[in-house]
């Protein structure tokens, strides 16, 4: 047995054979064919058309919108101006790869620099040329493989294509070898519970129809596991199946101390399953999906029905919605017009808004005359706060306005380091543990060369939660946590220990972290927070998170 | 050969969706058709990358010229395909 690491998604487990998905072709070679033209020609025919036959075939299977888009790509690769192209080239002497290859190119080239959608178009473009070629050389196509049994997916990197359609009856787990916990690839997978490990250097290595295991929680793959590992993977798959199928119940400790376990949702879409998952309220509502592809603010009265339809989903449980949180890594056309040098700490979230108050208030409006007319209980808080006079700012004009309960996100280091005069000028607190973490540690969360630093379980992360919840409980205001690091089931227990009292989180997350905190008293969870807070890094605060629980676990008979 | 000009009524344009079901039926016609934007060249109208790389937007102008088979029903029914808003 040989054991790779990476960074497992989610808590999950898999066993299964590999299947690898193949790397991108090279580009074929410029040389004179040794063909004639008509023959070349012929060759490439036969390609595209046996090509635009598959794509047209995984269409029929597939329905719905995806449909249309591979019958377009269909179209595409037997095009009549594309052929045109190809035979031109032909007729100089290319071979049919390179002829198709710089047919396929030419269009891409010419869409890339059109911009916005068909800039899009360009990326099909590519795929469809890498499929043509692939079969021209009798390659197997790149993409993701259907080999016809269930497996295990061992790719370099997914387009956020294929992995929004990986068929999850076949893909048991999901190894990449490049990519971070905030890839595309992660935040996929972690939404549809698709066990991953993500960041994998070492599974290169790794053959088609090697048995492994894939353990998320642990973050490894096992190559070659014995019988016993391959039993004992299997018996946590059914432990892990059992727990799925266990009724919802409201998130507690141990000890029944009560922790609210919400959902961050991003469109009204999503309520029925956080639902279902049982969340117990929202936690986060992000609201940018109803600005981001608009050119201008969308109306009072749009917002509005927006918002009746996801309070109402909520009747008579807690609904948290962020205002607009526009700016750095989400630029919206009306707020933020000027280029920034550092958009992440430029005019975005609550200094945005405060530059465009109409935008603002139209939203506080739609979300006060929404809350009126349903049963949900509102609460409304303004995404990166610095000061306590923006905190006093953001408080004044929710409240003229009718809304009724109003709190601030702590997501940079100097709301948290005055969080007892933050929370004095408002009524709750929710900490956005990726933005703090990127403040605190100074390391740009998109940049994958920092992602190293990008770690909530950094002590001093950590010191800046502990002082929140402090500060929280001195006033008597609730402190939610709404990042990433709540769905950690550990670390959501350690968040627990340093004051935090709801945690909000993707709803498949929910369920894990549900289990973790009934294992841990109260005092428990303070114990494992300050095995955490006194480590010297991320890594070592998570063993010593790790080895409290073991500790206190081992002295007690397993958790139900 | 016939000719008529008409204005797009889809939303996004003619992309995806619309320049699929305008360049399948073109193709189906048997017809030879060009399609241009106004001031600009002709082109294949059967042919989706030449029709999506004109680049043409919702309330543009463009020209249909239909030359051989039933002319005028081809030239009908096209521009009621490009008449109508497929992205609702």
């Amino acid at each position: 047995m040989m054991n790779i690491t990476g960074t497992g998604i989610g808590q999950g487990v898999a066993v299964g054979p590999v299947v690898r998905m193949a790397e991108r072709l090279p580009e074929p070679v410029d040389r004179p064919s040794h063909l004639d033209p008509e023959r070349e020609g012929e060759r490439a025919r036969a390609s595209l058309s046996v090509v635009a036959a598959e794509l047209a075939s995984r269409g029929a299977k597939a329905g719905g919108a995806a449909k249309d888009v591979l019958e377009a790509q269909a179209m595409m690769a037997e095009d009549p101006s594309l052929i045109d192209e190809v035979t031109t080239r032909l007729a100089t002497g290319k071979t049919a790869e390179r002829a198709v290859f710089e047919a396929f190119a030419s269009y891409r080239d010419l869409l890339a620099g059109m911009g916005g959608y068909m800039a899009e178009r360009a990326t099909d473009l590519d795929d469809i040329s890498q499929r043509v070629i692939a079969h021209l050389l009798k390659l197997p196509a790149p993409g993701v493989p259907s080999p016809g049994h269930p497996f295990i997916l061992v790719a370099r990197d997914l387009a956020p294509a294929d992995t929004a359609t990986l068929d999850l009856d076949q893909v048991l787990g999901l190894v990449t070898v490049d990519g971070g916990p905030t890839s595309h690839t992660a935040i996929l997978a972690r939404e549809k519970s698709i066990v991953a490990i993500v960041g994998a250097a070492d599974a290169a290595s790794l053959a088609d129809g090697d048995t492994v295991i894939v353990d998320a929680a642990g973050d490894l793959v096992v190559a070659a596991p014995t019988a016993e590992q391959i039993a004992d993977a299997k018996a946590r798959i059914a432990e892990r199946a059992a727990l799925e199928a266990a009724p919802v119940t409201p998130g507690s400790l141990a000890d029944g101390t009560p922790v609210p376990l919400l959902a961050n949702l991003g469109s009204a879409d999503g309520a029925a399953e956080a639902l279902k998952l049982g969340a117990e309220g929202v936690g986060l509502f992000r609201t940018e999906f109803l600005f981001l592809d608009a050119d201008s603010a969308p109306s009072v009265r749009e917002q509005q029905e927006h918002y009746t339809r996801l309070l109402t989903a909520f009747a008579g449980k807690k609904v948290v919605v962020r205002v607009l949180d526009a700016g750095a890594d989400k630029p919206l056309s009306f707020l933020n017009d000027a280029p920034e040098e550092n958009p992440a700490l430029g005019l975005r979230g609550i200094r945005a808004l405060r530059h465009a108050e109409v935008i603002l208030r139209e939203q506080l409006t739609a979300l006060a005359a929404a809350d009126a007319a349903t049963s949900a209980e509102l609460w409304v808080m303004a995404p990166m706060i610095a000061t306590v006079e923006e905190t006093r700012y953001f408080h004044a004009l929710a409240t003229e306005l009718g809304i009724r309960v109003t709190g601030v996100m702590v997501e940079t280091p100097s709301a948290a380091l005055i969080a007892d005069r933050v929370l004095a000028a408002c009524d709750f607190a929710s900490i956005g543990t990726n933005d703090l973490t990127q403040y605190t540690m100074a390391a740009d969360r998109l940049l994958g060369t920092v992602a190293n630093l990008q770690s909530p379980w950094h002590p001093a992360v950590l010191q800046l939660i502990a002082d929140v919840g402090r500060a929280g409980a001195a006033a008597g205001k609730p402190v939610g946590i709404c990042g990433e690091a709540a769905a950690d089931p550990l670390l959501a227990v350690v968040l627990v220990g340093l004051g935090a009292t709801s945690l909000s989180m993707s709803p498949s997350a929910l369920a894990d972290v549900r289990a973790s905190l009934a294992r841990y008293s109260q005092d428990d969870a303070k114990a494992l927070a300050q095995a955490a807070l006194a480590a010297e890094g991320a890594a070592e605060a998570k063993q010593a998170a790790h080895a409290a629980a073991s500790e206190i676990t081992a002295t007690r008979a397993p958790a139900p | 050969m016939v000719e008529r000009t008409v204005r797009i009524g889809s939303t996004h344009g003619l992309h995806a969706r619309p320049a699929k079901l305008f360049t399948q039926a073109v193709a189906s016609s048997g017809a030879t058709v060009t399609i241009s934007k106004s001031g600009g060249n002709p082109v294949n109208a059967a042919s989706i990358l030449a029709v999506i790389a004109q680049g043409i937007d919702h309330g543009d102008d463009v020209t249909i010229v239909v030359d051989g088979g039933d002319e005028h029903v081809v030239l009908d029914r096209l521009v009621e395909l490009l008449s109508t808003d497929h992205d609702e």
